[in-house]
């Protein structure tokens, strides 16, 4: 028999990746422990801020409209990562989430249709009924019935591997140092979005202008030390995924609400009052994860969105107010931008707006001729007072950099498959989505791999103990 | 710009014009109820519109349990306990008479003082006796008053033409001030950007009726809602049902009883199996068990759902329909005994004291909440 501090399944982390890894393990008999970097009030990681998943379904359900097939859902994964991406694990992602919500419904998941603002989404996403944080507060409570042990505020800090096999995690817990151990091991701990020196190191002074949506406990230690112990890299290193988010957002958790929605319905900006980028290339949906990155290769990474008044009403509001002029001029003293070069910038556009039919639901023909940039659609002259500006800041979401796992989920060390070493979610998913990005997706590289590499800890896990209690018999 | 009936804005309701900002930017709760649903109506939220979504909550706590900026976020939403806190100041600001307003931050206090005025009053009505009664000197007028004879008879104890003008003066002011109270509230409420007036106003009327006697908005996504985090039981809407229908039953008895006075001439005391007695023994059955279901479900609720000016009001009116059924059960059981008079003042200073109180205490909340599910099914059928 195993000593009672010895678990069958340590799971680093406690977000969707790490209780999905953990319910699949305790489902079939494993003793379990979760350790949640994050105090119980912030677990969960970035999974807190999500609200749905993709799936591919071939039929109408309650929650999803039409069908969405295995062909279209590889089609978008191929198109978004523009082919940096393991067909073979991206594959199992996309036929396993047609599985998905009846899975999770069996541990108290509540789904829904898609949210009213979201119509886009209702035929791809299934929405978490409350979002990601609901989604996880279900999860805990199903681990918790099942008699997971969660340790909470558990922060990993060493791993003791030897020749490729997990021994036991050093693990900080109320300022103490403890070791546990495990037959096999799950990480789940993330990216290292929230590691504002790591995001240095690749930026540069330009990381200090950057604001992280998600939760500070992403400091990619687990990763860290992963790669350290030899795991294969996956991923560009250099790369996260970044959006335009309101300036004065907190520098981490600020969720959802802190993203515009009204980029292509003005003029951006830099802080010269010079504009930089098409705001109108194609439906924001589609292009806000580029103006993350835009506005960070501006200086002093900072932008403003510019509307007037015939925009109200017609974007996702803000959480943060407008700051508002009667005027182009008093509005660019507001924001701190030179006066006469936004107004002679917004003379030029509306100069240049040739006549069109606007209709933000289409690709219209509202553009603009002679400008460098232009703007291709929804250009409307910004003439109708008040003028409204929102100024923009990177948002990081996540970064792309992970470990290599082959299709149970084990993580590929320098000479071979680690032996009881499984990862889920962001800090796998690079395995998958090499870049880019496309809703809810990484939910469901996390729900699907967490099941994998839950099932397969605890495989392997118990033919260990098979093994084991072989020999304590044969001895 | 929108009128705004309330000039200067209180500090709960300044909280919650910015978390249904925060709450719009995001929509994660939009399936949840109502409240979120009319909060995606508006873009901006004048004093008006905060006081109608904080009486469309029915403070259940799933969209606080949800929320990724509940405390200690920084953003610190927690909308129920905001919205509940919100609601008081509603109360106090649609109460007629004014004056009276201060009664719903001292809740056990009013309670305490309309008790004693209610007692006083039902006493005086007995003395009446008395005093009519000149052949007798006074202490042997009480001895024969609180030891009647065990007839059963309340009239010998106050005349039935005394408790009508009692009780039709304290009805009539208790239905004044409600109706006075639900008119100011309706307008600090009203949106003259929604056709609140116009448009199937009956249509919209009979489905509010139905979600407040369903308390529909307490189980709305196919289970209850939540009572705890993860945790979802039915018993706060089935001890809610227990109270409402069982006061609804009781004065059904009343209304019956009434009627067979004046229209049939039958005097009381009626029959065990008579429709008053049996209406008013299922109702005070629901009156007993509700109020203490709900006080146990108060007692074991989580503080970050209801803030305490709210929670202060819960107590005194559930003893108050508590104690008032339960001396009227006793009176009805031991109707024939000689210590009947004492049961019946005392049933009737707290009869007295919770219809005084009606306007100025929780009862209010069934009042507002109706017209703020009135006003949402407007909204959403206009």
């Amino acid at each position: 028999m195993a000593p009672p501090e010895v678990y069958e399944v340590a799971v680093l982390g406690g977000g969707n990746a790490a209780l999905c890894a953990a319910l699949a393990a305790s489902e079939r008999g494993a003793r379990v422990i979760v350790l949640e970097r994050a105090p119980r009030v912030f677990r969960g990681g970035n999974s807190r801020h999500t609200r749905n998943l993709r799936c591919m379904h071939t039929a109408p359900t309650d929650i999803l409209t039409e069908s969405y097939s295995e062909d279209e859902f590889m089609t978008d994964l191929l198109r978004v990562t523009g082919g940096m991406t393991n067909e073979t694990l991206a594959r199992m992602v996309v036929r396993a989430s047609a599985d998905a919500p009846a899975r999770m419904r069996r541990f108290g998941v509540r789904l829904q249709p898609s949210l009213r603002g979201t119509l886009h989404l209702s035929r791809t996403n299934a929405f978490f009924l409350g979002g990601g944080k609901a989604l996880m507060n279900s999860y805990y409570a199903a681990a918790e019935r099942r008699g997971v042990d969660v340790v909470y505020d558990a922060d990993v800090v060493g791993l003791q591997i030897h020749d490729g096999r997990f021994e036991s995690a050093t693990v900080r817990i109320d300022g103490r140092e403890q070791q546990v151990r495990a037959r096999s091991v799950v990480l789940a701990a993330g990216g290292f979005e929230s590691n504002l020196e790591w995001l240095k190191e690749i930026w540069g002074e330009a990381a200090d202008n950057f604001l992280i949506r998600g939760t500070p406990y992403n400091t990619g230690t687990v990763l860290k030390l992963m790669l350290d112990a030899g795991a294969e890299p996956v991923g560009d290193p250099a790369q996260c995924h970044a959006v335009a988010i309101d300036a004065r957002a907190p520098k981490f958790d600020g969720g959802i609400v802190t993203r515009l929605d009204c980029v292509s319905l003005g003029i951006v900006v830099n802080r010269h009052g010079d504009r930089f980028y098409d705001e109108g290339e194609d439906f924001w949906p589609k292009r806000y994860a580029i103006w993350g990155r835009l506005v960070a290769q501006q200086p002093d990474q900072i932008a403003y969105s510019i509307i007037d008044a015939k925009a109200v009403g017609r974007f996702m509001p803000s959480v943060f107010p407008p700051i508002a002029a009667a005027s182009i001029r008093e509005l660019a003293a507001l924001i701190d931008v030179p006066a006469g070069t936004l107004a002679a910038t917004v003379e030029r556009f509306n100069g240049a707006v040739r006549p069109g039919t606007f209709d933000h639901e289409a690709l219209d023909d509202c553009r603009t001729e002679g400008l460098v940039p232009n703007k291709t659609h929804w250009a409307q002259r910004l003439d109708t007072p008040p003028f409204w500006a929102y100024p923009l800041r990177p948002g990081i979401t996540f970064t792309y950099l992970g470990v290599k796992v082959d299709e149970r989920a084990r993580v590929a060390l320098r000479g071979g498959p680690a032996a009881n070493i499984f990862a889920a979610g962001e800090i796998m998913a690079g395995n998958i989505l090499g870049k880019g990005y496309v809703a809810g997706v990484g939910m469901t590289i996390g729900t699907v791999f967490g099941e994998i590499a839950g099932r397969e800890a605890w495989r392997g896990a118990s033919s260990d103990t098979s093994a084991s209690q072989a020999e304590h018999r044969a001895g | 710009m929108r009128a705004d009936p309330i000039p200067v804005l209180t500090d709960a309701a300044v909280k919650s014009q910015h978390e249904m900002t925060v709450c719009n930017a995001c929509r994660y709760c939009e399936a949840y109820c109502p409240v979120f649903q009319a909060m995606e109506e508006r873009l901006t939220f004048t004093s008006g519109d905060v006081a109608y979504l904080a009486n469309l909550c029915h403070n259940c706590g799933e969209c606080l349990y949800a929320c990724q900026y509940a405390p200690p976020h920084e953003f610190g939403i927690d909308v129920p306990k905001t919205f509940s806190a919100l609601r008081v100041e509603s109360y106090e600001a649609a109460a007629w008479p004014a004056f009276a307003a201060p009664a719903f931050r001292r809740p056990w206090t009013t309670t305490a003082v309309a008790l004693a005025a209610g007692a006083l009053a039902s006493a005086l009505a007995a003395r009446t006796l008395w005093v009519r009664d000149e052949s007798a000197a006074f202490s042997a007028a009480a001895a024969r008053t609180f030891q009647l004879r065990g007839t059963a008879d309340f009239y010998s104890v106050i005349p039935h033409d005394l408790m009508v003008m009692l009780f039709g003066a304290v009805g009539v002011f208790a239905v004044v001030a409600l109706v006075v109270g639900y008119r100011r509230f309706a307008r600090s409420i009203a949106d003259p950007t929604i056709a609140d007036l116009e448009g199937p106003r009956r249509a919209g009327i009979g489905a509010a009726a139905r979600d407040a006697l369903t308390l529909k908005h307490l189980h709305a996504n196919g289970e209850d809602c939540v009572d705890a985090e993860e945790t979802r039981r039915p018993w706060r809407r089935w001890m809610h049902h227990c109270t409402f229908y069982g006061f609804l039953l009781c004065f059904a008895s009343t209304s019956v009883a009434a009627i067979y006075h004046v229209v049939f001439g039958w005097v009381a005391p009626y029959a065990y199996t008579s429709l008053p007695v049996v209406l008013g023994t299922v109702g005070g059955l629901g009156l007993l068990v509700g109020p203490v279901g709900l006080l146990l479900i108060d007692r074991r609720r989580d503080h970050a759902l209801t803030h305490s000016t709210q929670a202060s009001l819960d107590a005194p009116f559930l003893a108050m329909l508590f104690l008032t059924s339960l001396t009227g059960l006793l009176l009805l059981a031991l109707r024939e005994k000689t210590f009947m008079p004492s049961l019946l003042i005392g049933h009737l200073a707290f009869v007295l004291a919770l219809f005084v109180t009606l306007p100025y205490g929780k009862f209010v909340h069934g009042i507002y909440r109706a017209a703020a599910l009135v006003k949402f099914r407007k909204e959403t059928t206009s």
